[in-house]
């Protein structure tokens, strides 16, 4: 078993689960109650990497993080090295293709509060951050531990946009997912056996805690 | 003195009629105001807009010196910031917090002692002691609304806000409550709108009674005034006029007029010269039936009817008659029992013409 690369992916599905709850629960909660005409739009740019190849996002991801865009320039002025190709890289990649396992739990969780406890706290003189913390999250947590759930599972299980932005560097961005398939190349089957079997019983033991947290918040 | 400055207009996202209304209204003495309007007239939503909850197209919800909501200068003020109280229709209570944690919830920021104290005293002003640590699931309905009730008032809101506080009880609940509720409003002393489609809840509870058609104030006043002289056809069917007739007035004679209903004569003071359409108001206790018609009655209007159908109401029965146009008749049933009629049968109606209202249509 290549424990630096279990070691690598459990850093990185713990560090998006952590990103994807501190940006993810304000977004849903926005999603779940705003009467915007745009909403739709904001929906769809969420769930787009449901129906997204892995390599479309990685490679915008890439043109977009270069050592020549914007944003690669302040990166590199900031920490002294690129985006593409490192942990940060990988990172952020998986924040953006895992929102939707995230968000799309959380806000269908707080769309099944009724609308009325939050008119109500208002009401009271809760403000509306307040509202969330007293009544919101208390009667939807189901949804959101199932959302952060789902969202380290499917990181840890993330392949192709690792690949892409990450390349496969050992200790750096080569998780257990890109492991397995260097052992397959190297025909070390027993290796990938071992691995993929680790993969499996984690994802089926996440997918069975989900479900039995709250069937009907799960998107999938 | 607080005036309560309301003028408010709101559209409906998918057409309508939309609110229009205005109305000031003096705070200081806790009277209680009903907004009696029919399912769909838009009373609850003039409540959320002044809650907050709604924000309106156009006007201004001023309290006192406070602007609430100003179209003009974009004020609208959550409703956090809006000093009132507010029950819920179903009341909206929290499922997962006790009794007690409900109660006062809107008491952050105040000193634990004193937040405390105000639960013991609305505990036992409300009559909810020993429910403290239960939860809302566990509470009978009126039990429910006795917590919504002591929640929204912990804060010593200026006003407070009542949507169809009855409509989530069954009848027999409901009476009973509605009694309960009197009592904790005349004692609270904190003035009060309540919206209800129920008039019972207004000659019950209000002061003061705003009749809500369409989104528009058709008649506002103290509730005797509203429910002895409705002015329109639309504020006479919401007070619970039985019969309204609509006719032409054929002729003006020292201020009684001749009505006619369809060919039928009906004999009213006048609410306009001959030649104009009227709307007579008539209601079932003021109709009498009779066996035979007779002249030695004051009574003018006397009119031949068939028994069309008989329905028992506790004590009385309502009687459908037609006379041409359509009449309900209130009788008691040793009465109905003493004439023996039944559906089918012939006799005849009387009104006396100063019982009816007679009012002028456009």
């Amino acid at each position: 078993m290549d424990w630096v690369a279990v070691g690598l992916t459990v850093k990185l599905a713990a560090l998006t689960t952590l990103i994807l709850g501190v940006v993810g629960l304000p977004l849903a909660y926005w999603l779940a109650t705003t009467k915007r005409k745009w909403r739709p739009l904001v929906d769809a740019a969420v769930a787009v990497p449901l129906l997204l190849p892995p390599t479309v996002l990685g490679f915008y991801l890439l043109m977009a993080t270069g050592p020549n865009s914007a944003i690669g320039r302040i990166y590199g002025r900031m920490f002294d090295g690129a985006i593409p190709f490192s942990f940060a890289g990988i990172l952020a990649a998986s924040v953006l293709y895992n929102l939707p396992f995230a968000v799309r739990p959380f806000a269908s969780g707080f769309a099944a509060v009724d609308r009325r406890l939050l008119e109500a706290a208002r009401c009271l003189g809760a403000s509306a951050p307040r509202t969330f913390m007293t009544i919101v999250l208390p009667l939807s947590w189901p949804a959101v531990l199932a959302g952060l759930a789902l969202a380290f599972a499917h990181t840890v299980g993330e392949f192709g946009v690792v690949l892409m932005v990450g390349g496969n560097i050992p200790g750096v961005t080569r998780t257990l997912a890109l492991a397995i398939y260097d052992d397959v190349q190297a025909l070390d089957y027993a290796g990938a056996n071992e691995a993929s079997a680790l993969l499996v019983l984690f994802a089926v033991s996440v997918l069975a805690v989900t479900y039995s947290l709250q069937r009907r918040v799960l998107p999938l | 003195m607080t005036l309560l400055d309301a003028d408010i207009a709101f559209r409906y996202p998918g057409g309508g009629a939309g609110i229009e209304c205005a109305w000031q209204d003096p705070i200081d003495d806790p009277r209680v105001t009903v907004f009696l309007g029919a399912s769909g007239s838009g009373k609850t939503t003039i409540l959320r807009c002044l809650a907050g909850l709604e924000r309106p197209d156009r006007g201004h919800v001023r309290l006192g010196d406070r602007t609430w909501f100003d179209a003009g200068r974009g004020i609208h003020l959550p409703p956090d910031q809006r000093d009132l109280g507010v029950l819920f229709q179903d009341y909206a209570l929290f499922p997962h917090m006790t009794v007690q944690k409900n109660i006062a919830f809107g008491g952050r920021g105040m000193p634990r002692d004193a937040a405390a104290q105000r639960v013991a005293e609305l505990l036992d002003a409300f009559g909810l002691r020993g429910l403290e640590h239960r939860l809302p699931r566990q509470l009978s309905g009126g039990q429910q609304q006795r917590v919504a009730l002591a929640r929204a008032v912990f804060r010593q809101p200026k006003l407070l806000l009542l949507d169809e506080p009855l409509s989530a009880l069954d009848r027999a609940t409901g009476d009973e409550v509605r009694e309960e509720l009197r009592t904790f409003i005349r004692t609270l002393a904190i003035p009060a709108y309540i919206v209800s489609h129920d008039r019972v809840d207004a000659l019950t509870l209000a002061d003061r009674t705003v009749l809500i058609d369409e989104g528009r104030i058709v008649q506002a006043g103290s509730t005797k005034e509203v429910f002895d002289a409705p002015k329109t056809p639309a504020a006479a069917r919401l007070v619970g006029i039985d019969t309204i007739l609509l006719g032409r007035i054929a002729s003006v004679d020292n201020g009684l007029a001749r009505v006619m209903v369809g060919t039928q004569e009906v004999r009213a003071a006048a609410p306009a010269e001959a030649g104009h359409e009227a709307a007579l108001c008539i209601r079932a206790e003021d109709v009498t039936i009779a066996l035979h018609d007779t002249e030695d009655l004051s009574t003018v209007n006397r009119w031949r009817a068939v028994v069309r159908t008989e329905t028992s109401e506790g004590p009385f029965v309502r009687v459908g008659l037609d006379c041409g146009f359509r009449l309900s008749a209130l009788v008691t049933r040793d009465a109905w029992k003493r004439l023996a009629l039944a559906p089918g049968a012939t006799a005849w109606a009387m009104v006396k013409a100063t019982t009816i209202q007679a009012m002028a249509r456009n």
